[in-house]
């Protein structure tokens, strides 16, 4: 049976290097199965569960977010580590110009709010890959 | 001459000192290998994401992405990864030298500079210095958090994309092994465009989900991003690496300056006997 590679790297360390028969992901726009000699393909990764099938045996790692490369031989996913969401990043930005100000005293009420809210979906997104993982076994 | 015990306190001041900086040196012995580990670890995802993006330059995008553009440079912003604290050598200081000299040679091109700061050291030199300081990132301990780095990243690359600066810098310390460290300034922005390969296959394009510009808008901010974490954690490794070799020589010259203040020491006890006795001999012979 053919396998294509596929390497699952996050910023802080390698997460998973082998090969697969079928790759299993979250994109942005839907769940998506890789299979070997796949068209050349770009996506991001919404928070969900990575499946990776070599023969009959399967693993599955979680991840919250990112982007998914795909080469005919190979599959890339650059997992993030981070809860990422538009409005952190806005606010990390603004807390970076505050720090050059030397403003850092007073904290901002919305950074909380949103830091909270990225890390309720990723809750979430990880409580269904433990759910589907029960279901499998 | 001095008396024995001014150079007695002497001795054991200095041996204090030796005490504290042969600590130190075990401190960052041990941490230097924590920070090592951390910079190999990150590297999987720098050479992946890399390969990715050279990939997507070898694709023939429908969108030629901001971050590969060459404008007419006017203003240029240098990302400057120092460390949080001192006692580390000359490792921040030729850095700094790097930077400005760097700057100067832009200036007189007529393109200004303005800084944003990794490390309380940076930012505590540019503030004397002078000059822009746009964003600041300090205190991020042993094992920074990438998190706490998208803040600054987004503050140049959001300049970069209304036209305040056209150029960007990443300045940081290399880490070569243990006892050398290379500071270096490398151009972040334009990317450096990857030599197209001529054996490339025919014509492709990725299938982009969603839209290609909203991809390889993220894409490139986080390979950028990857670049600022990759640097700041290999400047971490410097930083112990340096600091184990201040402080090495700083035991050295310790363990050198009390050789010689002992000897000292002998010398000035043995004139005080010397003098003692004659005064005896002398005192008797009067008698």
């Amino acid at each position: 049976m053919s396998t294509i590679k596929i390497n699952i790297v996050s910023s802080s360390e390698e997460i998973y290097s082998g090969e697969a028969t079928m790759v299993y992901a979250t994109g942005t726009l839907g769940e998506l199965g890789i299979a070997p000699g796949h068209t050349p393909l770009l996506t991001g990764l919404a928070a969900g569960p990575v499946r990776v099938q070599n023969g009959s045996e399967e693993e599955a790692f979680f991840c919250s977010g990112g982007f998914l490369e795909v080469q005919p031989d190979l599959v890339t996913v650059l997992s993030d580590t981070a809860e990422r969401a538009e409005s952190l990043d806005e606010s990390e930005a603004i807390k970076a110009k505050e720090a050059a100000e030397q403003e850092l005293a007073n904290k901002d009420a919305s950074l909380d709010y949103a830091k909270a809210s990225a890390q309720l979906a990723e809750a979430v997104a990880r409580l269904k890959t433990i759910q589907k993982l029960r279901k499998n076994q | 001459m001095a008396n024995t015990k001014e150079v007695r306190k002497q001795i054991a001041s200095i041996k204090s000192t030796q005490k504290i900086t042969s600590a130190m040196e075990m401190v960052a012995a041990s941490k230097m290998k924590k920070t090592q580990d951390t910079m190999l670890e990150g590297r999987p995802y720098s050479l992946k994401i890399k390969d990715v993006i050279s990939h997507v330059a070898l694709a023939n995008s429908e969108y030629p992405h901001p971050f590969y553009e060459e404008r007419t440079p006017k203003k240029a912003c240098f990302i400057v990864v120092s460390s949080d604290k001192g006692l580390c050598g000359g490792l921040n200081i030729n850095l700094f030298k790097q930077v400005i000299a760097k700057s100067a040679e832009l200036n007189e091109q007529g393109i200004q500079s303005c800084f944003a700061l990794i490390g309380t050291k940076a930012a505590g030199f540019f503030k004397s210095v002078g000059g822009q300081v746009i964003a600041v990132a300090e205190k991020l301990g042993d094992k920074p958090n990438p998190d706490d780095l998208i803040g600054l990243t987004k503050v140049v690359l959001d300049m970069h994309k209304n036209g305040d600066i056209d150029q960007a810098y990443l300045c940081s310390n290399g880490f070569v092994n243990t006892m050398t460290q290379q500071p270096n300034v490398e151009q972040l922005i334009p990317l450096a465009p990857e030599e197209k390969e001529e054996s490339s296959p025919t014509q492709w394009d990725y299938i982009y989900e969603p839209e290609a510009k909203e991809l390889l808008d993220g894409l490139l901010t986080r390979y950028i991003e990857s670049l600022v974490y990759q640097a700041v954690i290999e400047n971490n490794a410097c930083e112990q690496a340096a600091k184990m070799i201040a402080m090495k020589n700083a035991t050295d010259n310790a363990g050198d300056l009390i050789k010689e203040l002992e000897l000292l020491y002998n010398n000035v006890r043995q004139a005080a006997i010397t003098q003692e006795l004659s005064e005896i001999v002398g005192g008797a012979a009067a008698v």
